[in-house]
């Protein structure tokens, strides 16, 4: 029992069904409650972010709700943009009434009287019902001015995304909010306290939105019984690449990556590395598989858990391949802003690029991790920071298979060259 | 509703600019509106120049914001965009082959459009559905799972459709 956030049999709900279904029962209980209590009901439920960053929720919400201001928005990210990802299309095509009712408890609690939905423009088809359910929404009273006769007014407006991984990061989609490209702000000021239009401003992933309802819903203390002591509650993974089941899984924090991919997903076969978070996440080897999925086991390799996006990769993928198409995705997604994340990943592209076609030295590992260390350090924002985690942690277990390509051999023979070498 | 060149005419941008708002903030939806309006899925250089006269910012800005969002085009498209996922999930199952198959079928390179303009081939990031490996989107649409035989019929029917109306 870890269905906290869906359940596979959901499919889009109209109003009704999902009214019937309890829904709106949280909102309006919520309602009769001070803000204060909601966010301390957050805050003892140690629900952190999970877009990525993994924030406490909590605290970001009580220093929106401390702000004094005449305006306070309440943001939705649901550009879910990191390779491999695809829980937050789910969250929102199941149901997104459930979304919908999060992201009122939250505005209710911050004190927010707008709300945006930023949904990537990839999701384009998710337009339409999303658009109908904020209608119907406004007609039931859920939506406008004095919800539910509690006096609390609140507005939800629905904005696309063009196709910028960037945008996913909080100040870049303000900005694309606001009209403009996507570069990054500086931080501090946290959006928190100058977000949208220079006004208090909580942003949230649409699954950590989603966690707002069974919060509320069954108190934290229950909800706290899901996970670790340390990673409370659920968490869905988008699991892909040579898995017998690919698909959005709800697991408890605590699940091992094994008991995921055996038990959820049907198994895999001769697995060689597994990607965890997406194409800024670590890549582990199959010997890792036993590892927790918890922010605890995680961060004693240095590592989160990302949005979430696991790439499980079987025998016939050439390491060096994969590096070097997901060097492709970053160098083509960097803003530019900032030169650590514009210059490093255009010379790690290459070098990857070169390597895989047998041009280049030992040396050229050196210059990979130290390119990458500057641009961990030195980034402006999360895309450059965590841009090459896959390939340091590749380079630390598959050295030698991307070496080999030096001598004209690869041991998959699926790139640039025949089978070869020993495995 | 199209002049000759298959543009928006600029009354349509009027129109759209009206609907959605003359206010800054509003110009990516109203970018967005005019693109999906235009039948080779692209912004014209006019279209730009009423946009920021409209909106009074600056054609430079517009040009910026054309230019940032890889899923806004300033060159003239297909009447149907064909956008290939070269993500690593897409990629790795077979997504590298996927761009040849289409490359053959339409007797184009990536990059390009077709002589009767039907068709334009591009890669794109990530779209989400890498349940569904090798994925493509083509206009709004997401077709997973492709190969030879899928791709081929998805093209005759959007070709048939098209010379049915």
């Amino acid at each position: 029992m870890s269905n906290l956030l869906f359940e596979r049999s959901d499919t889009l709900l109209s109003f009704d069904d999902y009214q019937q279904a309890d829904g709106f029962k949280v909102l309006q209980c919520v309602l009769k409650k001070p803000p204060l209590e909601i966010i301390d009901e957050i805050k003892a439920s140690n629900l952190v972010g999970r877009g990525g960053a993994g924030f406490p929720v909590g605290i970001k919400m009580s220093s929106v709700q401390r702000m004094e201001s005449d305006i306070k928005y309440l943001v939705c990210n649901a550009d879910e943009g990191e390779p491999g990802t695809f829980k937050d299309r789910e969250l929102l095509s199941r149901n997104p009434l459930k979304v919908i009712e999060s992201m009122i408890i939250s505005a209710y609690a911050i004190g927010a009287s707008k709300g945006y939905l930023y949904v990537r423009g990839e999701y384009a088809y998710l337009k339409a019902p999303i658009l109908e359910a904020l209608e119907v929404l406004r007609g039931e009273g859920y939506l406008g001015k004095n919800i539910c006769d509690s006096g609390f007014d609140f507005d939800i407006e629905y904005r696309s995304g063009i196709g910028a991984y960037i945008c996913g990061e909080e100040t870049a989609l303000i900005e694309s909010i606001e009209g403009r490209s996507g570069d990054p702000r500086n931080k501090p000021p946290y959006t928190a306290e100058v977000g949208l239009w220079g006004k208090p401003t909580l942003v949230n992933n649409v699954e950590t939105l989603a966690n707002i309802l069974p919060i509320m819903d069954l108190g934290a203390e229950v909800y706290k019984t899901y996970g670790t002591e340390k990673s409370a509650g659920t968490k869905l993974f988008s699991v892909s690449g040579s898995v017998i089941n690919k698909g959005v899984y709800e697991v408890p924090f605590g699940t091992t990556l094994r008991q995921l991919i055996d038990e959820e997903c049907g198994g895999a076969e001769h697995i060689k590395f597994i990607q965890v978070g997406g194409s800024s996440g670590i890549i582990l080897p199959e010997s890792m598989i036993d590892i927790e999925l918890s922010y605890e086991a995680f961060s004693e390799l240095d590592a989160g858990l990302g949005s979430g996006a696991i790439y499980v990769a079987d025998e016939s993928v050439c390491v060096l391949d994969y590096l070097k198409v997901t060097a492709a995705f970053f160098k083509h997604e960097s803003c530019g802003k900032c030169t650590p994340c514009r210059e490093g990943n255009r010379h790690i592209e290459r070098i990857l690029r070169n390597l895989s076609q047998g041009i280049g030295s030992k040396e050229d590992i050196d210059t990979l991790q130290r390119t990458s260390l500057v641009m961990k350090e030195a980034s402006f924002c999360g895309l450059g920071q965590t841009a090459t985690s896959g390939l340091v942690s590749a380079l630390k277990y598959f050295e030698d298979e991307i070496l080999l390509h030096l001598e004209e051999k690869c041991h998959t023979g699926v790139c640039s060259f025949p089978k070869g070498g020993d495995q | 509703m199209f002049s000759k060149g298959g543009d928006i005419m600029v009354g349509k941008v009027l129109e759209i600019v009206d609907k959605l708002g003359r206010k800054e903030d509003k110009l990516i939806e109203i970018l967005i509106e005019l693109q999906n309006q235009s039948v080779y899925n692209y912004l014209s250089k006019d279209v730009i120049k009423e946009v920021a006269n409209l909106l009074d910012i600056s054609e430079t800005k517009v040009y910026g914001i054309a230019n940032f969002y890889s899923m806004l085009s300033t060159q003239k498209r297909g009447r149907h965009v064909i956008q290939i996922c070269n993500s690593a999930p897409c990629y790795i199952k077979e997504g590298q082959h996927l761009v040849t198959i289409f490359e053959d079928i339409l007797g184009i390179n990536i990059g390009e459009v077709t002589e009767d303009k039907m068709f334009s081939l591009e890669y794109t990031s990530c779209i989400g559905a890498c349940d569904q490996a090798p994925a493509a989107r083509i206009d709004e649409m997401i077709y997973g799972e492709l190969d030879r035989a899928k791709v081929f019929n998805i093209l005759a029917s959007l070709r048939r459709e098209e010379t049915d109306e």
